[in-house]
């Protein structure tokens, strides 16, 4: 006990002397949460709209009037031609136009149907979809107002993914993911850094011919990260409720653990990293493109594994990441608790248990 | 200037900050002379050569290289010398003829003049059946031998070499310097940094480097007789101890 | 109760690192392994030390055998690997004790042990290693690598890279630990240390040329070795490599050693024949050899 507690101490004195990877550690976090929180955003602001509007009944009135009045939106023109579509569009003047169809009110009335057509300006994907879906959603809120009133429901309206986000806040979708790429790149990319570091300096040599055993090193090696990822997973965790007021709706406590889980599951693979490569720069390469693309590109963080084909679907299954991320949005958003989340934390448990065996089993207790 | 003389160093200094790197040092080498540059480790003789190459601005003095003078030719330095050091000598993931026409390249040696300097030296060293293997795959001594050449295909006037034998068996080290000789004979300079005594014993004449100043300069046969020692090794550890 | 090594064979790839060695030091032994970058050296540590496994062969190193009590191995010997191998941000303290802690132990209990070395390098104690000149750092290595009080003690190449006076305290210190009872295998490349050892190996491609005392070893050389000097060295070499009678030509230092293939030479003839090859102020004179004399007769 007392070789393993100076082998701690050690780790330590690495990481406090290290200014630069102290600073990755907790700069990294801070730096990632407000660039995501403020700068990379998808909400909009002030988009300039044209309507289109064939009815100009009371409830288009009303509609374009709620449009108008959301801070999202800015009313610029009103056009009274099919053909004037393209044009508004080609001078660049707006990015959206509202599409009402004719006798509007009628129709929802009698058919209890009525249609607009939200036509964007593509040019820009990512803009293009948040407008559409800010104005559904605002067409959605509509609805129910109407149906409130009308005891008789006209409509049933499948609820989207905003309603957790109601007020389609993006940072909440990215704390999530921040706080899974965060964890990832500390616990995996700085322990296996700190394995081949010893095996560079030849350090490694004298840690072998000493009676320490294979796993006194790699629990040495490991404790010191877990320790600092769970405080990085705090400062991320009050970033957000402090800075972005992001409500965390579920327990902390099985936030927590679930954390602790995915650290060790990254942490595992840190090691599994770390028996592969000999010296420092190849574990970060590796780090970096084993591990951080496919959490960036595959877990869901960022593009919709529902929209994946499906071969990258299936290989999106392996990743950690991947039910880390439904595990903590469940928690953070949803407020769901461990038996809805079982399966997932059973998945990510079976993958840690994996990892860690392995790489216990391929930690060499000699040079080659 | 003295035609004769290729490198003359007048009071020489180096200060980083408040720590003088290299305090006044004043020598001359003659044309195809073997100056053994001596000193331990933190002497100054890094700091020393990176001047006399061109690539370290002294802080005061004199120092004229192949004629030019180190504050404002230093470019003119550089077309003139080779350098060799056993840190870095070729790339191992090229193979000996492309590392020849790589560093004749540099050098701005025609490609006729590149093929013709390749064949003489692949025949020279016999490395005849290698030509077209990966540098990295080759022994040690081979390399370094091939090294030494390379930096001899533009005809410098001058050769620096960094700590050039470290560690090779004894045979190829002779057959190393065989070649130093053999370049010193048809009147290049050669200007050895090392802090590997018996192999100051190869020079023609040695200075030694003590804390930023030269302490000794002579051949390794007077310094010997000076310190009443037997080797190279003894005069130094007897000018360390002060 | 020293090392035995019988017939040990290794190979990396399609490179024989080493071929079928066999030598024992015996307690209490400083035994020299002598031979240039690549002989084999490294590799033959690894083994002995448990961190490679030979292809063929057993070796013991204080009566365990490397690969079965590879355990009872690591506890008993010190280890000072080819390269720096401290942690250079920690400072010289730092590195002493995590050391100590790891093989169980405490700076104050082995403190005897390392004293007349440690107190070299304590005004320093609270100085990074990395800070450390060459000479210093490679007393540090010393003391982490004689902390827990092995029996056997490895170092490979402890003087490559350090300045002559550090190399000759730390031969000093060396024959200082033997007589504490420690076993030392240390290697080198300069053929100039191998005479401060009891014994020697010389080594090269893997191979063993020879082994015994160095004194043994320069008294084995078969031919007398003559010191040739001339104005101009390299058409010295190039002259006496062109003489019929040449056995072999070495440049050593401001000499050339020439030796001969009859038994019986004149020097006035070979003086005759340099000078009606243009060369001036030719001096003879027969002098005895040194290790690497030998050592280049036996790998020629």
């Amino acid at each position: 006990m007392k070789r393993f507690i100076g082998f701690i101490k050690k780790e330590f004195y690495h990481i406090f002397r290290d200014r630069r990877s102290l600073f990755i550690l907790f700069g990294m976090p801070i730096a990632q949460i407000l660039l995501f929180g403020f700068a990379i955003t998808n909400e909009i602001n002030n988009v300039d709209i044209a309507i289109l509007d064939h009815s100009k009944d009371a409830t288009t009135k009303e509609i374009i009037n709620k449009i108008a009045s959301s801070k999202y939106f800015s009313t610029k023109q009103i056009i009274n031609r099919e053909e004037d579509i393209a044009s508004v569009f080609k001078k660049g003047q707006v990015k959206a136009v509202l599409n009402f169809e004719k006798d509007f009110s009628k129709n929802l009335i009698k058919e209890n149907k009525a249609t607009i057509q939200i036509i964007t300006d593509a040019t820009d994907p990512n803009t293009a979809n948040t407008i559409s879906n800010y104005v559904n959603a605002i067409l959605q809120k509509y609805q129910k107002e109407l149906n409130k009133d009308i005891t008789m429901v006209y409509q049933i309206v499948p609820e989207t993914r905003m309603v957790y986000n109601p007020e389609l806040k993006s940072v909440y979708m990215f704390v999530p993911g921040v706080m899974t790429i965060i964890l990832m790149l500390v616990s995996a990319m700085m322990t296996s850094i700190s394995i081949t570091r010893e095996k560079e300096l030849g350090t490694m040599e004298i840690l072998l011919v000493s009676p320490l055993k294979p796993i006194q090193v790699i629990i040495g090696k490991v404790f010191p990260y877990i320790f600092l990822s769970i405080i990085n997973a705090a400062i991320i965790v009050m970033l957000s409720i402090f800075i972005f007021k992001m409500p965390v709706q579920g327990s902390l406590f099985l936030l927590g653990l679930e954390s602790i889980l995915f650290i060790i599951s990254a942490l595992a693979l840190g090691i599994l990293i770390s028996t592969i490569s000999a010296t420092q720069q190849t574990a970060m390469m590796i780090s970096l493109m084993a591990l951080m693309l496919p959490v960036i590109l595959l877990s869901g963080f960022i593009f919709p594994i529902s929209s994946m084909p499906l071969p990258l679907q299936v290989i999106s299954n392996i990743i950690p990441a991947k039910w880390f991320i439904i595990i903590i949005k469940g928690i953070m958003l949803k407020d769901v608790g461990l038996q809805f989340i079982w399966k997932e934390t059973l998945i990510l448990l079976g993958m840690t248990v994996f990892f860690m065996t392995l790489s216990v089993k391929k930690y060499k207790i000699r040079l080659e | 200037m003295n035609n004769n003389k290729v490198i003359q160093v007048e009071g020489l200094t180096k200060m980083f900050g408040d720590f003088t790197a290299v305090n006044a040092i004043t020598f001359d080498v003659k044309k195809g002379e073997i100056f053994g540059f001596l000193g331990a480790n933190g002497a100054g003789k890094t700091t020393a050569m990176k001047m006399l190459i061109g690539i370290s601005n002294p802080t005061s003095g004199k120092a004229k290289v192949a004629g030019f003078d180190v504050f404002t030719h230093a470019e003119d330095i550089k077309k003139n010398i080779g350098y060799m050091s056993q840190k870095f000598a070729l790339y191992d993931d090229l193979t000996v003829k492309e590392n020849i026409t790589f560093f004749g390249g540099i050098y701005g040696l025609s490609r006729k003049r590149i093929k013709e300097k390749s064949t003489v030296l692949i025949e020279e060293l016999g490395l005849e059946k290698v030509a077209n293997k990966l540098v990295g795959s080759l022994p040690l001594g081979w390399k370094q031998k091939l090294s030494f050449s390379v930096s001899l295909l533009h005809d410098p006037k001058i050769v620096f070499l960094d700590e050039p034998t470290g560690g090779v068996d004894p045979i190829t080290r002779r057959q190393f310097w065989e070649m130093i000789y053999k370049a010193a004979d048809q009147g290049t300079t050669v200007f050895v940094t090392t802090h590997y005594m018996d192999e100051a014993e190869y020079c023609d004449r040695v200075s030694i480097m003590v804390d930023g100043k030269i302490e000794a300069l002579d051949t390794p046969k007077k310094l010997k007789e000076q310190f009443n020692a037997e080797t190279m090794n003894n005069v130094f550890l007897k000018l360390a101890r002060g | 109760m020293g090392i035995t090594i019988s017939n040990i064979s290794k190979s990396y790839k399609n490179v024989k690192a080493l071929q079928d060695i066999s030598f024992d030091v015996k307690p209490g032994e400083l035994f020299g392994l002598i031979g240039p970058d690549g002989a084999g050296k490294t590799t033959l540590f690894r083994i002995l030390t448990t961190l490679l496994i030979a292809n063929e062969g057993t070796a013991t190193v204080v009566g365990f055998d490397v690969v079965a009590d590879y355990k009872k191995i690591r506890n008993s010997v010190g280890y000072m690997p080819g390269k720096f191998s401290l942690y250079q941000d920690l400072t010289v303290e730092e590195n002493l004790s995590f050391f100590a802690t790891i093989f169980g132990t405490t700076i104050e209990e082995n403190y005897d042990l390392i004293k007349d070395i440690y107190v070299q390098i304590e005004p320093f104690k609270d100085r990074r290693a990395g800070k450390l000149s060459g000479g210093m750092k490679q007393k540090l290595a010393l003391c982490c690598a004689l902390i827990h009080k092995p029996k056997v003690l490895f170092l490979d190449e402890p003087t490559t890279g350090v300045d002559p006076v550090s190399r000759k305290e730390f031969w000093d210190m060396l024959k200082r630990l033997q007589q504490k009872d420690i076993t030392i295998l240390v290697s080198t490349p300069y053929m100039d240390e191998a005479a401060l050892c009891d014994r020697i190996a010389l080594i090269q491609h893997g191979k063993i040329l020879e082994i015994d005392t160095p004194q043994a070893i320069v008294k084995h050389y078969p031919k007398q070795i003559y010191n040739v000097r001339a104005n101009n060295m390299y058409q010295l070499i190039t002259s006496l490599n062109k003489y019929e009678h040449h056995h072999s030509v070495y440049p050593f230092g401001e000499f050339v050693h020439y030796t001969d293939n009859r038994a019986d030479i004149n020097p006035n003839d070979l003086i005759l024949y340099l000078e009606s090859n243009n060369l001036l102020d030719v001096e003879i004179a027969k002098t005895v050899a040194t290790i690497e004399d030998t050592f280049m007769e036996l790998a020629k």
